[in-house]
């Protein structure tokens, strides 16, 4: 990829080599990114915040490390950024929401912490859907992003301020956000990695809630193994989450140099019907050959739930939001209307100012799920149906180790093209949500261009905590 | 139409959101698409499946405990001094629209 250009050949490793033998310095790096953001990104809008003073403290730590010949940590000069629904203490957070305009958070997420500790510079904050909630990241209350492929187009969503990012070289790796799509669609829109992890392999503390059964934290890069670079620093038990898991976290990176010849890889043909675009269809199949000539067994599955997965998501997730979104009341912190002269009045005008029509769209769907006489109907029904969808994959899994399907039905659309059809952009997630309501990983490689030139994504799912596996065979089609 | 607009107007007052005409009458529209699709879940027998609410149900849950038991693995010891030291005061308050440095203020709330 053309983006990125000399960043992109020494990725994570060459980056801590260079500030190691003092061939260059951290903060000469830090200096090149802001530069590049400075001058790209009015033209992308990836970024909402900057925190240059964090950014250079880090920077010249490293720096001092370096010069005094210490070992340096994993991530050392690293520059990355932050969907900006994880929380930076000092660093202003606003789920790209105006009702969180002014938030200035008092403590770090768990997963920024740990890459900071890790050496990583964080250059700042990265623009999404309002609380996450999109799939084209037309919804931030702030600006939209633009396709750096195709800049009248979306990066896909919600995180596609973390996609662009990477995409268009102002940052060497971006950590997003998942709760139905939102780090794979995007990555498979702007022709990067994305990697959703197991749900509870990386901590969620400080990351802002959407939907909590639902919402993962995971990382974008260049490459497979600056992917798993990022994960090796985030995953883990944190006790400040009690959905982490307790599960030791393996070497992704050296694992990655494990042939991938021999593993068995299903193929669903729900994920293969209508609505696939043509392209996308052609380019996914040529890539699952190519996984086949590597050495890999490519085995039928049926998932035969998928169909379910759109409706039952949107009432789980809605649900969720809708609960935790409660929160935002103008009490403690953020935005609260003017001039109110009673609570319930404060509550109500400080929601309505401060909310965006598709935060409400989903508070109200959530809220309707959940309230007396349809509970049973939609909520219920919904996790039930949950449990079909996870037990679809439980059977696959005896079969095969991972299953290879397309990221998104089509490659990026136009900006404008489904902001009036609510419907229309949920169904851009019709891949993606399964993996969210069964909690399994699932990466989006790049996998081709459409004859537009536009990205298309090979998505690879695999078993809960298997991440092993499934950076294993994309890095194996990565480097074919 | 399965959401009328007596509906929305009770599920905006349980959610305290206000909404314009205008909203409403998006809402009305939205609301019942996305529901009619969401309809196709009935189609599906789960008589007998159990709901799941959480990922870690599935893996982690000992099955023979009961009750919260089960969820026996999202517990600890308890920990004298917390897991971290609380928010300083002035931290706490430091992002509240209306404070007196003490306490959150608000409209009142009881009617003399």
């Amino acid at each position: 990829m053309a983006a990125g250009g000399e960043v992109k050949e020494s990725g994570i490793e060459g980056i801590r080599s260079a500030v190691s033998e003092r061939r260059t310095t951290a903060v000469a790096i830090a200096e090149e990114f802001y530069a590049r953001i400075k001058k790209d990104d009015a033209e992308i809008g990836a970024f909402l915040t900057l925190s240059e003073d964090r950014a250079f403290a880090q920077a010249a730590r490293i720096d001092k490390m370096a010069a005094a010949g210490e070992p340096l940590p994993p991530l050392a000069g690293v520059p990355v950024a932050i969907k900006d629904v994880m929380v930076t203490r000092g660093v202003r957070t606003t789920a790209a929401s105006k009702i969180l305009d002014n938030f200035i958070p008092p403590y770090d997420c768990t997963a920024v912490a740990r890459l900071e500790a890790a050496g990583a510079v964080m250059l700042g904050k990265l623009n999404c859907d309002e609380f996450a909630m999109g799939s084209s990241t037309e919804n931030s209350a702030y600006h939209p992003v633009r396709n750096p492929r195709d800049k009248s187009r979306v990066p896909g969503g919600s995180s596609g301020g973390s996609a662009a990012a990477v995409a268009a070289g102002m940052a060497v790796a971006t950590l997003g956000s998942d709760t139905g799509g939102s780090i794979r669609q995007p990555a498979s829109f702007c022709g990067v990695v994305g990697l959703k992890p197991t749900y509870g392999r990386v901590s969620r503390y400080g990351l802002i809630a959407f939907a909590s059964s639902l919402d993962h934290i995971g990382p974008f890069a260049n490459t497979v193994k600056d992917a798993a670079f990022m994960l090796r620093t985030i995953a883990g038990r944190d006790p400040m989450d009690s959905t982490s898991a307790d599960v030791p976290v393996p070497d992704y990176v050296a694992e990655l140099e494990k042939p991938a010849r021999g593993l068995r890889v299903g193929v669903a043909k729900e994920y293969f019907g209508s609505g696939l675009d043509a392209e996308v269809r052609a380019a996914v199949e040529a890539a699952i050959q190519k996984l086949a000539s590597l050495g890999c067994e490519v085995i039928p599955v049926s998932l035969p739930h998928t169909e379910y997965a759109i409706p039952a998501y949107y009432i789980v997730a809605t649900a969720e939001a809708s609960a935790n979104l409660a929160r935002y009341d103008g009490v403690r912190y953020g935005f609260r209307a003017p001039g109110t002269r009673t609570l319930a009045e404060m509550y109500r005008q400080t929601r309505d100012g401060g909310f965006g029509m598709e935060v409400k769209r989903r508070i109200m769907l959530g809220t309707y799920a959940l309230s007396a006489g349809y509970y049973d109907a939609y909520y219920l029904k919904a996790q039930k149906v949950r449990t079909l969808i996870t037990r679809d994959f439980d059977e696959a899994f005896k079969k095969v180790d991972v299953i290879a399907a397309p990221t998104a039905p089509t490659a990026a659309f136009k900006l404008g093209e489904k902001v009036d059809d609510p419907l229309a952009m949920y169904l851009a997630d019709i891949y993606t949500v399964t993996a969210n309501l069964a909690g399994i990983p699932g990466i989006s490689v790049p996998c081709g261009e459409t004859r537009e030139g536009l990205p298309i994504g090979l998505q690879i799912f695999g078993r809960h905590f298997d991440e092993v596996t499934v950076l294993k065979v994309a890095a194996a089609y990565e480097a074919a | 139409m399965k959401v009328s607009d007596k509906d929305v107007a009770y599920v905006a007052e349980l959610a305290n959101l206000e909404l314009t005409a205008d909203e409403r009458a998006r809402m009305l529209r939205d609301l019942n698409s996305i529901l009619e699709y969401v309809d196709r879940l009935s189609e599906l027998d789960t008589e007998n499946v159990e709901p799941m609410a959480q990922v870690s149900d599935r893996y982690r849950v000992d099955v023979s405990r009961q009750e919260s038991d089960r969820f026996a693995y999202a517990t600890r010891d308890d920990v004298k001094e917390g897991l971290r030291p609380s928010l300083p005061h002035e931290e706490a308050v430091k992002n509240a629209p209306e404070t007196d440095g003490t306490f959150f203020i608000v409209p009142k709330v009881i009617e003399r």
